[in-house]
């Protein structure tokens, strides 16, 4: 397996906090990745990062082989790197079917406007959405608008897919939907990090974790061993609680 | 098709207007016409993209005096109307180069600030542009009708050009862009949409008919200064009337200009003392009635009356 995505020793600073610190990490084609860490670890700036919307201040960023560290978000978008929003960003005042539009006709997937509406179609058929195609975005629920949010990114034809909470806020029943639809996608051969804070949901999907704490990067492996891991226990729950689950510190 | 054929039409009918008015009627036509091109130029950066402009001043008194610099040094009018427009698409997109990382108020009082700053050049250089004097542009040989004529029909072709750029940038690439800058523009980005070459192609938009309608209103005034081609009601009145037609819409600038130089004529003959106080009114009426305008009203009345049975 070859990386898709490298990640060497990234620093994000916002004035004097460094929001992300030094983090290397890769994610190999074809792989689903989870990214987790307690609240304000740095996941999402980390996305920020890797779509150049706050690009690293130091370190480097690599996609297929090139350095994308400093390129711009909308050159990075036509690279094939799609993301979802963690509080979703729909065009409100557009219809369904346009929004999903957006997203193949400015990535490049469709090389003209009649083009984008087919993509389009096909896309809000597979994320279910197919009868709602003339809504304005504003008027869905939420757990629609997320997947209005998936469909808008696969729409774009992504080889890497970010996905920052798509499951927050839905129920049950919605969450078990979303998950199967993060399958197929994975089974379409899209390479995707997954941002997440219901374990249950990463455990359940991703081929490896990388957990981020206070912008760090504190474990990465296989989920089941990152979930015992003492340093991240620690980060969710506070040392007492990892001393007392796991005996003296080994 | 259907924006094709009325523009058409609609354009049609008023070419025809000298048939039947007398100068003042086809003065007023003149009058709209350039307003129309002014709101629809507007349209582009304001109703499409989202970004409020008072630069249409701005452009309007530089097209106005490149054209008049021009044909004081000897260049046919044609040709320094073409001319103004380039000078001033090339400035708006310096300009704009520059402010359009500013958004909302920033981006608003930026604006502002273009058509103060060219009026002080202006001023500043009276060898050059006659500064507080004045310009006067070569006498046009025609007849007082031949002249009301040839400047309705000037104004005309500038608002068919202008009107038909307009439908062709909401049906394309650019157009979609825009109106996703419009509504989410961090969204925009990340979906692979240069913004700053979206915006800055809005903005220059914005300022190339505007130019040549400056250049057009030169000619048809004869004398121009900088008070009366750099006046900020040229900058704010084609905001209104593209607020009162249609925010976005391909002929809601043409509709809001008609109503609101309609509605001035009819105010500045009847009740002159007030005349100042009536713009005031419009706006603070539009915000509170209709914040959309007229044609998506219109559409949606349309569209109700299609639903029920």
């Amino acid at each position: 397996m070859s990386a898709l995505l490298e990640l060497e020793d990234v620093t994000r600073r916002f004035g004097g906090l460094n929001a992300v610190e030094g983090v290397s990490f890769s994610v190999a084609q074809g792989e689903i990745v989870g990214l987790i860490g307690p609240n304000g670890a740095g996941k999402t700036t980390l996305i920020d990062v890797i779509t150049g919307v706050h690009p690293a201040s130091s370190g480097r960023v690599r996609f297929d082989g090139q350095d994308i560290t400093h390129r711009r978000p909308h050159q990075i978008a036509r690279l094939g790197l799609a993301r979802t929003f963690q509080i979703v960003q729909p065009f409100p005042k557009m219809t369904v079917l346009e929004n999903a539009a957006a997203g193949a006709l400015f990535s490049g997937a469709a090389s003209s406007v009649h083009d984008a509406y087919a993509a389009a179609r096909q896309q809000l058929e597979f994320t279910g959405l197919a009868d709602l195609t003339d809504r304005p975005a504003a008027t869905l629920t939420l757990a629609r608008r997320k997947r209005l949010e998936l469909a808008k990114s696969l729409a774009m034809k992504p080889r890497l897919l970010m996905l920052d909470e798509v499951n927050a806020g839905l129920n049950a029943a919605e969450i078990a939907g979303a998950l199967e639809l993060i399958r197929e996608i994975a089974n379409l051969g899209v390479t995707i990090i997954v941002i997440e804070h219901l374990m249950r949901v990463v455990l359940s999907i991703s081929h490896r974790l990388v957990v981020l704490h206070h912008g760090q990067l504190i474990a990465q492996g296989p989920p089941h061993q990152v979930v015992s891991d003492r340093r991240v226990i620690e980060a969710y729950l506070g040392s007492k609680y990892a001393a007392a689950d796991r005996g003296p510190a080994s | 098709m259907r924006s094709w054929i009325v523009l058409v039409v609609v354009t049609a009918l008023t070419a025809a207007l000298p048939l039947a008015g007398n100068n003042y009627l086809l003065r007023l036509a003149t009058i709209t016409c350039m307003y129309a091109v002014l709101a629809q130029s507007w349209n582009f950066i304001g109703g499409l993209a989202g970004y409020p402009s008072f630069a249409t001043a701005a452009f309007f008194g530089l097209g106005a005096y490149v054209s008049a610099i021009l044909q004081v040094h000897g260049l046919p009018s044609v040709a320094a109307w073409g001319c103004a427009g380039l000078i001033a698409m090339l400035f708006a997109a310096f300009i704009g180069g520059a402010i359009l990382h500013l958004r909302g108020h920033y981006f608003a009082i930026a604006t502002l600030v273009v058509a103060e700053m060219l009026r002080e050049i202006v001023n500043t250089t009276p060898h050059f542009t006659g500064g507080g004097m004045g310009l006067n542009l070569p006498i046009m040989r025609m007849s007082v009708g031949a002249q009301a004529q040839f400047f309705l029909f000037a104004m005309l072709g500038l608002s068919f050009l202008c009107t038909a750029t307009a439908i062709l940038v909401q049906r394309s690439k650019l157009g979609f862009g825009l109106r996703c800058i419009q509504q989410n523009e961090d969204a925009a980005n990340v979906l692979g949409i240069n913004t700053y070459a979206y915006k800055t192609a809005a903005f220059s938009l914005s300022g190339v008919f505007v130019g040549m309608a400056g250049a057009i209103y030169a000619n048809w005034t004869n004398y121009i200064d900088p008070p009366d081609v750099f006046d900020v009601l040229l900058a704010i009145k084609p905001l209104v009337m593209v607020m009162l037609g249609g925010l976005g819409t391909i002929f809601g600038p043409a509709i809001g200009a008609l109503i609101l130089i309609a509605f001035e004529e009819f105010v500045w003959r009847n009740f002159l003392t007030i005349h100042a106080a009536a713009l005031g009114f419009i706006i603070v009426v539009l915000i509170l009635f209709l914040p959309n305008g007229i044609v998506p009203l219109l559409r949606e009345r349309v569209a109700r009356r299609g639903a029920s049975p």
